[in-house]
């Protein structure tokens, strides 16, 4: 039953988000590429472009801002799937047959998130650094010779192992926040969506703060 | 027999119970009525354990329920079926998913035994060829039937109705109502029935408490409540025109 149910979450947080994840990433890296041509020129060599690129995609974009897009979309899900479940005595429904409810319907969710969201954070790195590139040749902002150059130097293992620590926290954060305010909520529809609402505002504001105290530590 | 002993519960410095007490006799459909507010849902919440009292104890035929541990709560629990007001299917679960939940969760049944005890409850409930419907897709009376299938899907020797007839038409209530009588009396459980609708009291109750105020302010049965001389009893029963029309 306990995997049934994780593969299910592992659909509805991982599966559905590829979507939108593929969206923000390839534009993203589009529009930075851009972004970074446009400063460049004198004696700030071309290759810098796909440099720039490689590095605020791995250390910035794509840990910080995909969960942050994740904790909208996963979030209120969450919150709501279990919020309505409250509202509905869905979840005293389990509690009465013995069912240990958080163990039932929150521990796939936050299993489910804390696998399928670094996936989704490595893919959307290789995107947003491809459509980079992409964007560099079809503007002729740079050559794929220098983007590829501007990519590979200076390049640090380490930069990927501290935006993997960083997505897994905040997978953590995003999917037993948005849990608990979905679990805990109490009276009716107004609620289910107040708790909504809350999950993602408190899963940004602890993402965001926790991005400051763990970019301290690891870096 | 589920008994309560002086059952207190408080929000904040609101009394919602005061020392309730009362019996549930086995093999009968025991009704707890009272005005709304007056405590009942809260009293089977504290009853089946979803709500802690905060002075008294629950016995489950001589088993103190409120002061076990955790696991052996989970096993009487596993012997108590309920159905609740707004039926509270899964709705991401088929209508045999939902009443098969039960059986995966805590039965050791081989797959077709738990598919034949699906249909058994089903055709029980008048839902045969149902089953792969989604409760969303049913009437609230429908959804009412599959609740009481999920709820005697595991044999339970306990069965809480809370306010199984909310919501129905007349007829769907006492077809409700009549499921109700006949499965008490066929598993020979211990059915309680939170209602505030006196039709199903007269249609299906065999012992009555009326609650008032947090407090038992009457018990007896069906001929006693019609001839009782309590006032607050009478208001309340007495509240409808059909009811004063009977009465005279």
């Amino acid at each position: 039953m306990f995997r049934k149910l994780l593969v299910q979450e592992m659909g509805i947080i991982g599966i559905d988000s590829i979507g939108i994840v593929t969206l923000l990433a390839s534009f993203m890296g589009a529009v930075m590429c851009l972004q970074t041509a446009h400063q460049v020129g004198g004696w700030i060599p071309v290759y810098t472009i796909g440099f720039t690129v490689r590095q605020t995609t791995i250390l910035e974009f794509s840990p910080t801002l995909i969960p942050i897009i994740l904790a909208g979309k996963v979030g209120s899900n969450i919150a709501s799937q279990l919020g309505t479940m409250r509202v509905t005595e869905q979840i005293d429904a389990l509690e009465i047959m013995g069912v240990n409810s958080a163990g039932h319907l929150v521990l796939p969710k936050i299993l489910a998130g804390f696998i399928c969201i670094p996936i989704l954070v490595v893919m959307s790195m290789f995107l947003g650094i491809a459509s980079g590139a992409l964007i560099a040749i079809l503007t002729g902002v740079s050559s794929m010779a220098d983007y590829q150059y501007g990519v590979q130097v200076d390049f640090k293992t380490y930069d990927v192992i501290y935006a993997l620590i960083k997505t897994s926290v905040f997978a953590l954060i995003m999917t037993s926040v948005s849990a608990y305010h979905g679990y805990f909520t109490e009276g009716g529809a107004l609620d289910v969506a107040r708790s909504s609402t809350k999950a993602v505002v408190y899963s940004a504001v602890i993402i965001m703060i926790s991005n400051l105290v763990l970019t301290q530590i690891l870096l | 027999m589920i008994e309560l002993r002086n059952i207190s519960k408080s929000f904040g410095d609101q009394n919602v119970l005061r020392g309730v007490s009362a019996q549930f006799q086995k093999g009968k459909v025991n009704f707890v009525i009272g005005r709304s507010g007056s405590g009942k849902s809260v009293m089977t919440k504290c009853t089946v354990g979803l709500l802690e009292p905060d002075e008294g104890h629950v016995l489950f035929d001589g088993r103190n329920f409120t002061d076990m541990s955790l696991l052996e709560r989970k096993n009487i629990r596993k012997e108590i079926g309920m159905l609740f007001q707004g039926s509270a299917l899964f709705d991401s679960m088929t209508v045999a998913e939902n009443v098969m939940f039960p059986l995966k969760m805590f039965s050791h049944m081989l797959e077709q035994e738990m598919l034949d005890r699906v249909k058994y409850c089903l055709k029980r409930v008048e839902l045969d060829g149902s089953d792969n419907k989604l409760p969303s897709e049913l009437s609230g009376g429908m959804q009412k039937r599959v609740g009481i299938a999920r709820a005697i899907s595991m044999n339970p020797k306990y069965l809480f109705c809370d306010e199984p007839n909310s919501g129905l038409d007349p007829q769907t209530a006492i077809v409700i109502d009549n499921l109700i009588v006949d499965i008490t009396k066929e598993y020979g459980m211990t059915t309680v029935v939170i209602s505030h609708d006196m039709n199903s009291v007269i249609e299906a109750s065999d012992t009555i408490h009326f609650l008032h105020q947090g407090e038992v302010a009457w018990s007896g049965d069906n001929a006693e409540m019609m001839v009782a001389s309590s006032d607050t009893l009478n208001d309340f029963v007495y509240a409808s025109k059909l009811m004063q029309r009977m009465k005279s």
